[in-house]
């Protein structure tokens, strides 16, 4: 599709704008721009076909199965996108709550964070809530920030955080920007090792990062005993909430022995992905910890609600201010609407998908560990590979031509050729049976066709895209016609 | 209300394919003690149901403000297409393009974003976003450390003093010197820049609405081989000099006046563009054009062996999700106004600040705080202290403007003044009445 | 069947180093390239930075990964690579030859004896 810069023509004109009313001013000449930044010029038509067509080109839960694993790509609620657009919410100034006379017209929005924050506490057990952190690897760094000030109170001096070798790549990425070192620690039938954990525990150890179930989609068994021996050398206990809708109702992060979690709102709580964001990763502490939140936080006055910038112990300012208010309005209003019984639903339906297709998808296809999983199961095309050079990649592209989005690919990086599907709880038997038929003609063709695969995907716009050749010749803008 | 489509028959003939009895069974693995001690939430409520709560709350906000509220957020226009275009399904619910042949959409939008900031910026390369225009500031400050292996930041007095409290949180562990200081020319840098400064980061317009020529300083930062950074105001750059016409490393800001919505705080939009030879350092994601096996043109996610889920614990930041849904709202905004339509709106905002200027400073008792020039924000000084002044007026419907004593002690009786285009002639007549009445 | 060189010594992240004279060649193995893949560009450190032995020197991406890479021996940098800014994909083909990275001058030669011959090198690829 020609780009938005190939369409324009001078003298285009979108946007209206009023004319007008008051003196013309003028910028003096040295501040001016010399150069003009030669935007498009396009009638509102022509931009609106072009981004019609642009979306046409693209995959979203609206259009199909997504089965992204640790990606939680479930159905994303229509009146959630209403309520965050709601004249009152969209439009409100964030600064009115912070000067005299604005409380009064912002408790409503005050209220919602308020009661927000209340209900993730009782989802997951912590004890206090910050709903600042604008995305999930966002609410990882605050969380280690937390984990920071706590060890610098204590007198503590602490370099490093362990992690399982099946982490995601945002928390070794995380604990480095907040300036630690970080240590895998060995799993062991799919779970960390208690033993190899012990082993590496000192009292260099600031904390330990774990997801549950992790990213094998196991419940990590022996959390009691990782959480009592971190406890031992104070050492904090850090809950990724990626995984969180494989035990909503059934287990809460508090009671397994975590300090302190970040949730995904998109992941969870059905906000949009947006094509990459924007998200929410709201972190929750302990009591021992709530000092340490960032500022402001929300407190109860005789006039209502207020914000409170006085907290001593605060990491300080995360976000520019209360969080991304129009995604926390989405979640809250989808927390609302499910309630705890159907939040408890959730994670029986996530569970009940992920199993099926484990069971159904293991007859030709090898499943990485061998024992039921939670809301996500990874299989392995390591044995295609061998037999018949089929990879992972070309499963995944294959599955594009049958009208999936494909699962992930190699992650986790302790299975080889790994592909990680999380179904979510949203979509129906007979979905999950045509995804399981698609995989066996996949298998089929990996033996009879294998060729076909490797020319895969044939049904997109384009086909496999030079990578190499991106990187290598770097074009990340289009170059206008008289740039210096 | 919930979402889940299974019928009793359903989870009947799952649960014997896997050979289960009941969904309890399902959560074996969780060791018994483990387990939820409680579960206590309120049941669930219907559509409707849930509609009338979200009214009812957003009923208790304030309606119908006429605002003069800025501070680096600004009630602008938003043409209705934007929001139209971004509620297309196949564009917000889907997830990040990593598989590149099914998500066309998404990538070659995010190489027209980043197109745009690079040609609005006069930078050559940009990135898809970040979440803000306070953590850019931070991750610009960290590119300039790794770059140049020096540990000290020069951070200028006037840029939001938000992002200063932001880039002090996330400095405060990493053993490095943040020096702010009033930095109005070059000849202010004397004494401050040196051969151990990283970066040095100058915003404009500023946040008192000040407009600068920030070429001599950034030359001057150039002689010491520290990095140029300018936050600045999107819409400003219709009009003024643009970051690379000054001389700067790095450019960037807060996307939110380009079509996004105020929602009490966000989401928001950091963008972010540098020098060609900055691209490697830049974090973020970045959409690359390239070509499949037949030739046809089509675009990727580029460089992603910077980011964390490759580099991991050396990745150029922990980014995974950005703001790419603000971004398209950016784009789609940026081609309905065009090229002349942003100056257009650019002038209309200088304009209409320059007649609230004129009102307000003839208004016994008040005076302009500086000389300018100005943007579209300017200082007033009441007579008395603006905070309970302020109050007054919200009460009547008017935000005023932000009451500075809170951010800057000893100016309690400054208001910073924002007019957009959206504010027509008979209000900040309004405004001027309104202020004289209550002096 | 890993690809070596007889005149080479070898580090135990991948990298080869082969005395040219008053220079030290060095680059990375077959293996190395081949783990990474098709390599899209290389970071290369600057004339007269000086390194201790394995410390970094600097960093290769493709398209998978980006992997730092190590100076075998302690030395000053006095050559780098100018070709591969144009074509990095030279280490792909050529990776003992035109492939080189950096040439070392004023080098501690014992420090070759901390590192692999090419036999004991194949023996440690040989167990990954």
């Amino acid at each position: 599709m020609k780009t938005l810069f190939e369409r324009s023509r001078p003298g285009r004109r979108a946007a209206s704008l009023p004319a007008l009313d008051v003196p013309q001013a003028q910028a003096p000449q040295n501040l001016r721009r010399q150069s003009p930044p030669q935007l498009p010029e396009l009638s509102e038509v022509e931009v609106v076909r072009h981004f019609t067509g642009l979306s046409r080109l693209n995959f979203g839960v609206d259009v199909g199965f997504y089965p992204l694993g640790s990606c939680t790509m479930k159905y994303n609620p229509k009146f959630t996108e209403e309520a965050a657009r709601l004249p009152g919410l969209a439009d409100l100034h964030p600064l009115l709550a912070q000067i005299e006379g604005g409380g009064p017209l912002t408790q409503g929005a005050l209220t919602l964070l308020a009661e927000l924050e209340e209900q993730l506490c009782r989802i997951t057990g912590m004890d206090a809530f910050t709903l600042q952190p604008l995305a999930g690897a966002h609410g990882e760094l605050t969380g280690i920030m937390l984990m920071a000030a706590y060890h610098r109170r204590r007198g503590n001096k602490r370099s490093l955080v362990l992690v399982p070798d099946s982490a995601h790549g945002t928390n070794p990425a995380s604990a480095a920007m907040a300036g630690y070192q970080v240590v895998p620690v060995p799993s062991k039938d799919g779970v960390m090792d208690p033993e190899a954990f012990e082993a590496k525990l000192n009292d260099q150890v600031a904390g330990v990062m774990m997801t549950c179930p992790n990213t094998l989609g196991l419940f990590e068994t022996h959390l009691a005993r990782i959480a009592e021996a971190a406890h031992r050398v104070d050492a904090l206990m850090y809950y990724d909430g990626a995984n969180l809708n494989a035990i909503l109702g059934y287990a809460k992060p508090a009671e397994l022995g975590f300090d302190i979690v970040h949730l995904n709102l998109h992941k969870t709580f059905g906000t949009p992905h947006g094509g990459g964001g924007p998200g929410a990763g709201p972190v929750g502490v302990v009591e021992r910890l709530a000092g340490f939140l960032p500022v402001p936080r929300l407190a109860r006055a005789a006039e209502g609600l207020t914000l409170d910038f006085d907290r001593p112990e605060s990491i300080g300012r995360i976000a520019p201010f209360y969080g991304n208010f129009g995604v926390l309005v989405k979640a809250y209003a989808y927390i609302l609407a499910l309630g705890g019984e159907g939040l408890k639903r959730v994670a029986e339906h996530a569970v009940l998908n992920a199993n099926y297709l484990r069971v159904k998808l293991g007859r030709r296809w090898q499943v990485a560990l061998d024992k039921p999983c939670l809301h996500e199961v990874v299989f392995s095309a390591a044995d295609k590979l061998a037999a018949h050079h089929i990879s992972a990649m070309d499963v995944a592209k294959a599955l594009i031509d049958e009208g999936f989005h494909p699962p992930t690919v190699y992650f986790p990086l302790v299975v080889k050729e790994a592909l990680m599907i999380e179904p979510t709880e949203t979509e129906t038997r007979e979905t999950l049976d045509e995804f399981v038929a698609a995989m066996e003609r996949i298998a089929d063709a990996a033996e009879t066709d294998p060729d076909k695969l490797k020319a895969a995907p044939v049904t997109t716009p384009v086909g496999r895209l030079d990578e190499v050749g991106a990187a290598r010749n770097l074009d990340v803008a289009l170059a206008p016609k008289c740039f210096g | 209300m919930d979402f889940m489509p299974h019928t009793d028959q359903d989870r009947r003939a799952m649960l014997a394919e896997i050979g289960l009895g009941s969904l309890a069974e399902l959560f074996e693995s969780i060791p018994p003690g483990l387990r939820a001690r409680s579960w206590d939430l309120a049941p669930g409520l219907s559509e409707p149901e849930v509609s009338r709560r979200l009214q009812e709350l957003a009923g208790l906000n304030a309606r119908g403000l006429t605002c003069f509220l800025g501070a680096g957020f600004y009630d602008h226009f938003i043409p209705a297409a934007v929001d139209a275009l971004l509620s297309r399904g196949e564009f917000y619910t889907a997830y990040t393009p990593y598989q590149a042949e099914t998500s066309q959409g998404t990538l070659q939008s995010i190489y027209e974003y980043q197109t745009a900031i690079c040609r609005l910026t006069g930078l050559e390369a940009a990135n898809a976003s970040l979440y803000d225009g306070g953590t850019a500031l931070f991750e610009a400050a960290m590119m300039a450390v790794r770059r140049t292996r020096r540990r000290k930041l020069l951070v200028g007095a006037s840029v939001n003093p938000i992002y200063r409290a932001m880039l002090r949180t996330y400095t405060a562990n990493l053993d490095l010197e943040v020096v702010e200081a009033e930095v109005l020319d070059r000849g202010s840098l004397d004494g401050l820049i040196d051969d151990k400064t990283a970066g040095l980061i100058l915003q404009n317009p500023d946040f008192f609405g000040r407009v600068h020529d920030l070429g001599p300083c950034f030359a001057k930062a150039a002689e010491h081989k520290a990095l140029a950074i300018m936050s600045c105001y999107p819409l400003a750059l219709g009009l003024f000099k643009s970051p690379g016409e000054m001389g700067a490393d790095i450019a960037l800001g807060e996307g939110q006046s380009l079509g996004l919505p105020l929602s009490f705080g966000g989401p928001y939009l950091g963008f972010m563009a540098v020098k060609k030879d900055l691209i490697r350092a830049m974090p973020g994601r970045v959409v690359g054009r390239t070509v499949d096996g037949q030739g046809r043109v089509g675009y990727c996610l580029t460089l992603q062996t910077r980011e964390q889920h490759i580099r991991r614990e050396k990745a150029t930041s922990n980014i995974c999700t950005n703001q790419a849904l603000c971004a398209l709202a950016a784009l789609i905004y940026l081609s309905l106004l065009g090229e002349t339509g942003l100056k257009e709106v650019a002038e209309l905002n200088l304009a209409k600040a320059a007649y609230a200027r004129q009102r307000l400073a003839a208004l016994p008792g008040l005076r302009l705080v500086d000389e300018g020039p100005w943007f579209n924000e300017f200082r007033v000084e009441l007579p008395q202290e603006a905070e309970p002044i302020v109050a007054r007026l919200l009460e009547k419907g008017l935000a005023a403007g932000l009451p500075l004593g809170r951010y800057y002690p000893g100016q309690e009786r400054n208001l910073l003044v924002a007019v957009t285009e959206k504010r027509t002639r008979a209000e900040i007549d309004r405004l001027a009445e309104a202020l004289e009445a209550l002096s | 069947m890993v690809e070596t060189i007889k005149e080479a010594k070898y580090t135990n992240e991948h990298e080869w180093v082969r005395v040219e004279g008053e220079l030290a060649v060095i680059g990375i193995t077959a293996y190395a390239a081949e783990q990474l893949g098709d390599i899209t560009y290389v970071e290369l450190p600057a004339i007269g930075a000086e390194l201790e032995q394995m410390g970094e020197l600097g960093v290769i991406e493709s398209v998978k990964a980006a992997a730092d890479f190590y100076s075998p021996l302690k030395g000053v940098v006095a050559e780098a690579n100018e070709a591969l800014a144009d074509d990095p994909g030279i280490i792909n083909r050529d990776c003992y030859g035109q492939g080189w990275l950096v040439k070392l001058k004023d080098y501690e030669s014992q420090g070759l004896d901390n590192l692999m011959d090419a036999a004991a090198y194949e023996v440690f690829v040989g167990g990954l």
